[in-house]
């Protein structure tokens, strides 16, 4: 094990095999922070930090072995006193001596490594002064761990040259690199300022596996405590938190760009106060986690001379770009350092310290929670909750949250809180930041325009058939772009073959599929939330990191990623405008030399950039122009990140800005790869001059060609900025170089060499095969004989719309005609015919299941007779999650009434259910969906459900949201959706309440306590990754895991996510069943699959694969009529499938019985491959990869390069269970409504009154919502009368208060509540208010956590005192008064009212299109921008009417809080009453107008004249 | 697809009109009125620009439907015409005469009309050429080598067009006096006017290929002797042997095969002289076969002033509506009113015909009864004879295979079951270098299959000489419509 790196050690993972890789691993958690501001340490701290530990348990995770927790660590102060006290050698003078704990391989090491350690020691002026053996007590460790555990010991190490302070730590730096580089032993840490005790163990068992922390003599002022929760189950003892300076919960997205970047910056590292900088590098050791990354990055930046909170800024800057209340020289600050290293971004709450300051930040996004409490008497405590250290509220004198980009700073050393506020300002006049920009800096917009140049039609065509455009492309693509200035939407999935499997020639670009994020970090909404995104870069030479001088300023500054040819220009003549040299390099080489000439191409364009930089070259342009007859281009992916990687290795990547000249790309994809490829700009130019061309020619009308061509660039750039935040990334700057793609049917050995870092999963192509078809796409620009095909300008296309020259798609004019009619007419022969144009594809490979043969005469067939029956097998099916909304109500019951008369399942898709539905068995749908948007989902959805889904992803658009279109919001989908007819509906990209795993873990608890029978789905989209992610998913107690295609999909969806984001199901089935089998977790949990299953066929090879269940959405629509016109988010369906015009629904000929005997072939189909492989039932068959032959021998020319085995590649059929045997443990009898339900007998029975009293701990989650359900079941939609169950809790209540609760209900909170109160609240009546003790001003304190009354459909909420972020997101009818609100609340807000009478965050209202607000004393520039802008929102002052309703609402704030606010505004409320405004959706006002006067006409509100008159309001704009 | 809506705006179907019968069977001239614009552009809008084009299948051309119906929206005809030809040589000759299998899979034709592709087809082409849009493709340069085209209908010249544009030097042998084929003397100047033939022709000599109109291959020049002064042969000579029907009274004068009256016909319309001419004139006609070439038989006869004109078909007429068992996208057979049918005639379904009676060895009626079906044949219902009386006959029963034997060296071309000439996947007889396309191959179909069988053979052929082809190949030979 000794060439691992330390991180690699002391874990019990095994080695990679198949898909499964233990690096995929992800970690999300709690964490805590206790410091005193009374100056003197104590082991008080130490016990508060692991009573907080021990009660954030519930974030945390374990594996199958019940023993064995992912991680838990704590880092103090150096507890002088206790060290003094167990050691028996002279201990120097504290601060004197650095300790730490050693983690070492076994005895043999451990004898080795003291000798080797001091002799280290010694050459670094330091000494080794002992080794202690720490006491541990391994009893209490499960057997995994106790399998991983190492040897722990503890060195003392002091300084032989009297070096102190910081000089002495940056030795015990250099120490540590070196023994960990050299003796391969790992060291939590090692410093004379703090120690860290950490390990493989759960919250619980940290204190009595160290007794040392037990030890009243350990002693502190400070305490950093962390609790993991890892995806796999075999975590490691070094990857535990903390680490030297932090501890974090979330996840750093752009980990593997930071990382490249660092690597890239080392050449250009110089410190004076360094000895050996050369020993330090690789900063960043390979193996660590994003977390561990961060943390020796932040230490190499603290040790070299910046303070830890001036480091913290530089990695994990808030967002500056678009903020308008920030101080000028902050923001200077900011863009200076942006200079000098980008963002690393991700969800994070980080806690550090340096062993005096002590603090915490929020990235931008602010997407994790933090609380913190301070007492009277100098305690500080900040975790992931409230309530995890109970403190008697009289003590407390303020609360308060993190909040997004703010910093929490502590100093224990002079005992006081500094503000955000404070020590920004004072970091920020450190330099003179902005004389330096201003001296410096360039920005690309300011410098002289130069003359533009334009192409002939003749010479734009030969080049976009060099290419590779097709007629499609230009019509579907950059047309629509150049109209609108947004990439287009397509819909119906994708079922064209991969461009590993393809025929044709493909761009490079088509071997890469984005990733996404998904569940372990959320993506995010680039639209509604702009505000913390960025698409300007810095491009130029970076300087020294670890200085800071005016010339690191010297950089051009470019506003957006995609640039115009006349911007290049610019850069091209860099030394023109005295901005610096520039080179271009040519990326064209001899076509008909093939392969060799590429390959030696690439090595000449690297020496040339070798010597353009060593002679003091700073701009970088990679170029595919001037390609001709012997000369092709370059893909200029290739070209990019081949010079990109180049530049890496050679040090020299910082030294220059690299621009890409590129004529291949014309879709959002090309350019997101190439930004993620390291390029910092793109110029497409060929796709502008085919638009220049196209307005020219007439195609594109009505438009100039400025705009034409400006709508392109920012349709790009925006889409970029889309495909970033799918991931979970903020700024362009961070995403570039991240290579947050994953490449499918390239050769490993090509992307080690030209995509370094890159996962490529099946092997496939290199060099050769690429130059061929570069060859091929330029042997159509100079055709032998032009006259050939005279009329043919470019290819047809056929990707997005089939056409017989284009490529095959699964769905072809055929098959839906022999599906249809097969179907129709009950004809099983017809049906064998359909199957068979759909499986056979030996002479067109279409699927990666197109490669496998079943193997027969393995097993000994069986007879067909004794095979479990059809009416068996299609138990086992479901329909697609496809709203009601999206497909036409008659196409949705027939799917329902065929699924159940089927025993069967159809899914709601996040539409919601009408009540008449949900209570008609044979109309519902069993599955009901949670998606993002919560529409419709109420405590009575979730009651009655079978199954509940949560999705995380949809094949078609992962990481995206949905979107309802006006139009297509009739009254009676408003109705369901508890919406407003014509006003457009959309779901945000993540769900507001899932941000990491322990979220989806919260998520999964409470909707088992809303329904404790129903099954919870999560759904996930296939990629890489997804196997830790569905172990991670399975730990959080999922029954369900869904492993959805990239290819399915019904839903509307931008086409770059319909055909490049995620991979095909075969892949990530394969992957999640191989890594729940390693991780002992697949007999817990079902897995389904999904996405473009059409035949018995496809369902035994994923049956094979480890699927138990299966899922259909396009055949059985196409089943029901659906011709894949692929225009469903239209309106326009002409078959009545996808629309709610009652015209076009009138021609839905679809019938429950064609759909029913859709199903029923297919079990048959099933049945007979059953037989012929020797199974009597699916069951048996599940998971026996070893009858899948994967060695077919087919001549497809890149097929051939592909290798399946890994999808193969299962653990021994001995590994454990090949399927579901047993069920989750969801401790649902532990839930602390039981108490509630048994005191609640009366009402429940009877509908009688009852009153309840009880305590309550932050560790009680989901209160009431056990309780609602029983409400629910026996009560209907209508519930009970208000109050009728009157519960008074006191304490820290867990989180999701209140969640799901029903009318009838009342929860009276006195103390504190975390996140999600009042989640999905359906009727229900909260109150929180400050503990009755309590002596802090409720109004100017946190009382309750993130993402308050999320989804809400009903109900009242009245909170004394200030919530978090996201207050009220995607409320739809419940109202809620509250004190104080954090940034972007009432998000997508339709319905309901919100009341807040304190100051709110950022980007209020945003997406907000229906129901109100009253706001106090609101600040515009808060109000989403756009939104005030494009007059979505008005801002109004409060009419009669309304003031009398807010005067009501205060009144009952009063009488249910006491609030000495709400009672201050009322005492004058005439005036008062002024200083409100009302917040108002301009589309929701007139739509209710016009429902007021129609109403008053005795109109019908669902006339078809009144929806006309709706729509024609709402499409006014 | 500028107007997702359009189908919902205008929901019905408009053609142009026909011109007025009493003013059209006074001549010989086509019996449309000219395009008007704004229905072309409105009925162009009604196309949904589908996710799968079933029109697009439906054509076995390949034709770029949704495509160029929205260049015809946008009335854009200069990029029209390009995406036209692209697929289909002849745009003008389908447009006209082609029935339309796009039509009956236009997806809109689920529950409405379908678009009215055919007619926007023609206009497309019809406007190329009257603004000189339709120029000659010549190759560039010559591959040197030589292919002999026997047969000038549909597929003989769209393979010609193929094969001369990718550089091959090309003649075509035609049996008549001149070049068409079916095109020229099968087809009525009423559905389509001869300069269409003759102003393509233009354009094809241009680009060099070679006509040599009045050589009957296999007579005035033997198949030995082509074979030997070309690389390759095509053989596109139709399907051009009527089915007879061989009963009593067979021999009498007055019955004809369709065939014969219909050249004689359009010869005397193009101007030439024919002795002894089969007219209708004054005369009761009995037409035999209800498609399109009984049709056909029907104008021409109204043109020449027959007195009555009975058109007998043996099967039931068919419905106007689809029926079950021919569903969409297939192409149904439906109850069709040709303009010849609106202009004159009498239509008879269920017609068995028994015998030919005469007098003096001159035709005076026929004899005919109910159809009845047994055993799934049809045969004549005892009893219900009845006599219908008629000077003049016409056999329009189609075509069973190519006329003669090929013969090359000891070779024979083989045919298969249908006698119809046999082929590979690539067009190739059994003989090495000879080439089969169109009904000849394919047995009687539609022009627009033989266009289609014209450009993949070309392909293969091109292929076959060159090693490599980057002509289109729209349509295996195998290949049939789709059918439930």
């Amino acid at each position: 094990m000794s060439g691992l790196s330390p991180f690699e050690r002391f874990n019990t993972a095994p080695a990679a095999s198949g898909l499964y890789d233990p690096a995929r691993d992800k970690d999300a958690c709690g964490l805590a922070m206790v410091a005193t501001l009374r100056g003197t340490a104590g082991h008080d701290i130490i016990d508060t930090a692991l009573t907080a530990l021990r009660n954030l348990e519930h974030r945390g995770a374990v594996g199958s072995d019940e023993g064995t927790g992912d991680g838990a660590g704590i880092i103090t102060q150096m507890p002088d006193r206790f060290f003094r006290a167990v050691t028996n050698f002279v201990l120097p003078a504290a601060g004197e001596y650095g300790a730490g704990l050693v983690f070492l391989e076994d005895d043999a090491d451990s004898r080795t490594f003291e000798a080797s350690f001091a002799k280290l020691a010694e050459e670094l002026s330091l000494k080794l002064l002992s080794l202690r053996v720490v006491p541990t007590d391994d009893s209490v460790l499960g057997d995994l761990a106790k399998t991983a555990m190492p040897q722990i010991v503890q060195v003392f190490v002091g300084s032989t040259n009297g070096a102190t302070g910081d000089e002495f730590e940056r030795a015990l730096y250099l120490l540590r690199r070196k023994s960990e580089r050299s003796l391969k032993v790992y060291h939590p840490s090692l410093s004379a300022k703090t120690i860290v005790y950490k390990g493989m163990v759960t919250t619980l068992q940290l204190e009595p596996f160290y007794p040392d922390l037990s030890d009243e003599r350990f002693e502190s002022k400070l305490a950093l405590v962390h609790s993991r929760f890892s995806t796999n189950t075999f975590p490691s003892w070094p990857l535990a938190h903390p680490f030297r300076m932090i501890a974090h919960n979330g996840e750093i997205n752009t980990v593997k760009g930071n990382r490249n970047w660092m690597r890239a910056r080392e050449a250009r590292l110089s410190s004076e106060l360094h000895k050996d900088l050369e020993a330090l590098k690789p900063v960043i050791t390979p193996g660590g986690s994003d977390s561990a990354s961060f943390d020796e990055v932040l230490e190499l930046l603290v040790l070299s001379g910046r303070s830890l909170p001036h480091a913290m800024m530089m990695m994990i800057p808030e967002a500056w770009e678009k903020q308008t209340d920030m101080s000028l020289q902050l923001r200077e600050f900011y863009e200076y350092h942006s200079m000098l290293m980008e963002p690393w971004d991700g969800p994070a709450a980080v806690i550090f310290t340096d062993g005096s300051l002590v603090g915490a930040t929020l990235d931008r996004n602010g997407l994790r929670p933090g609380r913190y409490i301070v007492t009277e008497d100098g305690l500080v405590i900040l975790a992931s909750e409230i309530g995890v250290v109970d403190i008697d509220p009289s003590r407390i004198v303020r609360k308060g949250r993190l909040q997004p980009g703010r910093m929490f700073l502590a100093d224990t050393a002079t005992g006081r809180l500094i503000d955000d506020e404070e020590i920004k300002a004072e970091i920020a006049a450190s330099e003179p930041w902005g004389q330096w920009l201003k001296d410096n800096r360039i920005n690309l917009k300011d410098l002289p325009d130069r003359e533009h140049v334009a192409h002939t039609k003749n010479s734009v065509s030969r080049r976009q058939r060099t290419f590779g455009y097709t007629e499609e492309d230009l019509r579907m693509l950059v047309a629509p772009m150049a109209r609108t200035g947004a990439e287009p939407l397509g819909a119906m999935g994708s079922d064209t073959p991969i461009a590993a499997l393809s025929e044709k020639p493909r761009l490079l670009f088509d071997y890469f599929v984005q990733q996404f994020a998904q569940v372990t970090n959320p993506p995010l909404d680039s639209i509604r939330e702009e505000i913390v995104t960025s698409l300007s870069v810095g491009i130029g030479p970076e300087q020294n990191l670890l200085d800071a001088t005016p010339e690191h300023a010297r950089m051009v500054i470019l506003d957006f990623p995609v640039i115009s040819n006349d911007e290049l220009s610019k850069i091209k003549y860099s030394e023109d405008a005295g901005i610096g040299k520039s080179h271009v390099v040519k990326g064209l080489y001899r076509v008909d030399e093939g392969e060799e000439a590429l390959a030696e191409r690439l090595r000449e364009i690297c020496l040339e950039l070798d010597e353009a930089v060593a002679s003091g070259c700073n701009f970088i342009v990679v170029s595919d122009r001037d390609s001709n007859r012997e000369l092709a281009p370059i893909p200029s992916l290739l070209l990019t990140s081949a010079v990109h990687h180049h530049l890496i290795r050679a040090g020299n990547r910082t030294k220059v800005g690299l621009v890409v000249e590129a004529g291949d790309v014309r879709e959002v994809h090309h350019v997101a790869a190439l930004i993620g490829y390291g390029a910092a700009a793109i110029n497409p130019y060929l796709a502008m001059e085919s638009v220049e061309l196209m307005v020219r020619n007439g195609t594109i009308q009505g438009i100039t060609v400025e705009h034409a061509t400006k709508n392109l660039i920012k349709g790009l750039g925006k889409g970029v900025l889309k495909i970033m935040s799918k991931m979970g990334i903020s700024t362009v700057s961070s995403y570039s170089g991240a290579q947050c793609f994953e490449a499918i049917g390239l050769s490993q050995e090509f992307v080690d060499a030209y995509f370094t870092g890159t996962t490529s999963q099946l092997g496939g192509i290199g060099l050769e095969v690429i130059a061929a078809e570069i060859a091929s796409r330029h042997s159509s620009a100079y055709p032998v004989e032009r006259a050939t095909r005279p009329h043919e300008e470019l290819e047809v296309g056929g990707e997005y719309q089939w056409r017989r020259e284009g490529p095959p798609h699964l769905f072809n004019p055929e098959t839906v005609f022999k599906l249809q009619h097969a179907t129709r007419t009950k004809r099983f022969d017809i049906f064998r015919e359909y199957s068979k144009l759909v499986d056979d594809q030996a002479e067109r490979l279409m699927t990666l299941r197109g490669l496998f043969m079943l193997r027969e005469g393995v097993r000994p067939a069986v007879s067909i007779s004794e095979v479990e029956p059809a009416s068996e097998i299609v138990k086992r099916f479901s329909t697609g999650a496809m709203s009601y909304g999206s497909i036409s109500p008659e196409a949705h019951e027939t799917l329902a009434i065929a699924m159940n008369n089927l025993g069967a399942k159809s899914n709601t898709g996040e539409g919601g259910e009408d009540v008449e539905r949900l209570l008609d068995p044979a109309r519902r749908s069993s599955i009901k969906q949670v998606a993002s948007g919560r529409f419709g989902v109420t405590s009575m959805y979730l009651t009655h459900a079978d199954d509940i889904q949560i999705k995380m992803a949809q094949g078609a658009k992962p990481g995206e949201g949905g979107q309802l279109p006006p139009n297509k919001v009739y009254p009676w989908i408003a109705a369901t959706r508890h919406s407003t007819p014509g006003v457009g509906l959309i779901s945000p990209p993540p769900h507001h309440d899932i941000y990491s795993i322990e979220d989806l873990k919260q998520l999964i608890f409470d909707l088992k306590r809303a329904n404790s029978k129903a099954r919870i789905h999560v759904k996930l989209v296939s990629q890489v990754g997804i196997g830790t992610v569905a172990a991670g998913v399975a730990k959080a107690k999922a029954d369900v895991i869904l492993v959805s295609g990239h290819d399915g999909g019904t839903g509307a969806s931008p086409l770059n996510s319909l055909k490049h984001a995620g991979t095909p199901w075969e892949l990530g089935l394969a992957e999640a069943q191989q890594t729940l089998m390693v991780n002992g977790l697949r007999d817990r949990v079902s897995v389904q699959v999904d996405g473009q299953m059409k035949t018995g066929r496809d369902v035994m090879i994923a049956a094979l694969l480890g699927a138990e269940e299966f899922g259909f959405a396009t055949a059985p629509l196409v089943v029901s009529g659906c011709v894949m016109m692929r225009v469903c988010h239209l309106d326009t369906c002409p078959v009545g499938v996808a629309t709610q015009n009652p015209d076009l629904r009138a021609r839905f000929t679809g019938q429950a019985e064609h759909v029913e005997n859709f199903f029923m072939f297919l079990a048959e189909e099933v049945r007979e491959y059953l037989a012929s492989l020797g199974f009597r039932s699916l069951d048996e068959a599940i998971g026996h990869s070893e009858l899948l032959d994967a060695n077919r021998a087919i001549s497809h020319w890149k097929a051939d390069g592909l290798d399946l085995t890994p999808i193969l590649a299962a653990p021994a059929p001995n590994a454990g269970p090949l399927r579901r045997f047993t069920f989750q443990d969801h401790q649902l009898a532990e839930h602390f409504d039981h108490q509630l339900i048994a005191a609640s007998i009366k009402a429940l029975e009877d509908a009688q009154p009852v009153s309840i009293s009880l305590p309550i701990t932050n560790t009680a989650q989901a209160v009431g919502t056990m309780l609602g359900h029983e409400v629910t079941k026996r009560y209907g939609v209508e519930g009970l009368a208000e109050a009728t169950i009157d519960i008074h809790v006191s304490g820290a209540a867990g989180q999701s208060f209140g969640a799901f609760i029903p009318k009838g209900i009342k929860l009276t909170l006195s103390g504190d509540s975390n996140d999600y109160v009042g989640k999905g609240l359906s009727g229900g009546y909260i109150v929180v208010k400050p503990a009755d003790s309590s002596v802090y001003p409720a109004d100017q304190n946190v009382i309750a956590g993130n993402v308050i009354g999320y989804g809400a459909t009903s109900g009242s909420m009245f909170i004394s005192g200030i919530v978090g972020e996201r207050f009220l997101v995607r409320n739809s009818g419940a109202t809620a008064v509250v004190e104080g609100v954090g940034d972007h609340a009432l998000e997508y807000m339709t319905g309901g009212v919100a009341v807040i009478l304190g100051k709110t965050g950022r980007n209020l209202a945003a997406g907000m299109s229906g129901g109100y607000a009253f706001i106090y004393k609101l600040r515009a520039d808060h109000v989403n921008h756009s939104a005030l802008t494009d007059g979505e929102i008005d801002l109004l002052p409060l009419s009669e009417f309304d003031a009398s309703a807010l005067k009501t609402l205060l009144q009952k704030h009063v009488e249910e809080t006491g609030s000495k606010l709400a009672a201050k505004l009322l005492q004058n409320f005439e005036t008062n009453v002024k200083d409100f405004t009302k917040v108002l959706p301009r589309d929701y006002a007139r739509v209710l107008e016009i429902q007021r006067e129609a109403t008053q006409a005795g109109e019908a509100l669902d006339s078809p004249k009144i929806w006309s008159r709706i729509l024609e309001v709402s499409s006014r704009g | 697809m500028a107007d997702p809506r359009g189908f919902l705006k205008v929901t019905e179907r408009e053609t142009a009109k026909r011109r007025p019968i009493e003013v059209r069977i006074k001549d010989w001239r086509e019996v449309y009125e000219d395009h008007d614009p704004a229905v072309l552009k409105q009925q162009a809008g009604r196309c949904m620009d589908c996710g799968i084009a079933f029109c697009h299948q439906g054509c076995p051309l390949g034709n770029l439907i949704p495509e160029w119906n929205d260049l015809t929206w946008r009335q854009d005809g200069r990029a029209a015409i390009e995406r036209l030809h692209a697929t289909n040589n002849f745009p003008e000759f389908t447009g006209k005469l082609c029935p339309a299998p796009c039509e009956s899979s236009c997806v809109l034709g689920i529950n409405q009309p379908p678009v009215t592709i055919k007619e926007i087809e023609a206009s497309i082409i019809d406007q190329a050429f009257d603004r000189g849009w339709v120029e000659a493709h010549a190759p560039e340069r010559m591959t040197g080598k030589t292919v002999a085209v026997v047969g000038s209908g549909p597929a003989g010249l769209a393979a010609a067009q193929q094969l001369t544009r990718a550089g091959h030097t090309v003649a075509v042998y035609e049996k008549d006096d001149r070049i068409g084929g079916l095109l020229r003397y099968g087809i009525p100047d009423f559905k389509m006017e001869k300069y269409h033939i003759d102003r393509r022709l233009e354009q094809m000599s241009a680009e060099g290929t070679r006509f040599r109109p009045g050589v009957a291959i296999g007579s005035e020049l033997s198949w030995d002797e082509l074979f030997r002064r070309y690389e390759a042969v095509l053989i596109a000579t139709g399907s051009s042997r009527p089915r007879d029907l061989k009963i009593e009274g067979r021999d009498l004068e007055g019955v004809h095969f369709a065939m014969e009256y219909l050249t004689q016909s359009n010869r005397v319309v193009a101007g030439d002289s024919v002795i002894d001419q089969i007219v209708a004139t004054g005369k009761k006609v009995i037409i035999l076969g209800g498609g399109d070439t009984g049709a056909d038989c029907l104008g021409t006869a109204t043109r020449q002033g027959a007195e009555s004109v009975t058109t007998l078909a043996i099967g039931f007429q068919p419905p106007a509506e689809r029926q079950e068992n021919q569903p969409w996208p297939t192409f149904p057979n439906l109850f069709e009113v040709a303009s010849a049918h609106e202009e004159f005639g009498e239509r008879k379904y269920l017609a068995n015909t028994v015998r030919f009676i005469g007098v003096d060895g001159k035709v005076t009626g026929v004899e005919v009864a109910e159809t009845e079906v047994i055993d799934g044949r049809r045969v004549a219902k005892a009893g219900t004879e009845q006599i219908i009386e008629a000077d003049l006959v016409l056999l329009a029963l189609g075509f069973t295979g190519p006329e003669g034997e090929i013969e090359i060296g000891d070779a024979r071309v083989e045919r298969d079951e249908k006698t119809n000439l046999s082929r590979s996947d690539k067009y190739a007889t059994n003989i090495d270098g000879v080439f089969v396309a169109g009904d000849a191959g394919r047995g009687q179909s539609l022009i627009v299959w033989a266009i289609a069988e014209g450009r993949a053979a070309a392909a293969a052929i091109d292929e076959y000489l060159e090693g490599t082809t980057m002509l289109p190949a729209p349509v295996k030979p195998s290949e049939i419509g789709m059918h439930a």
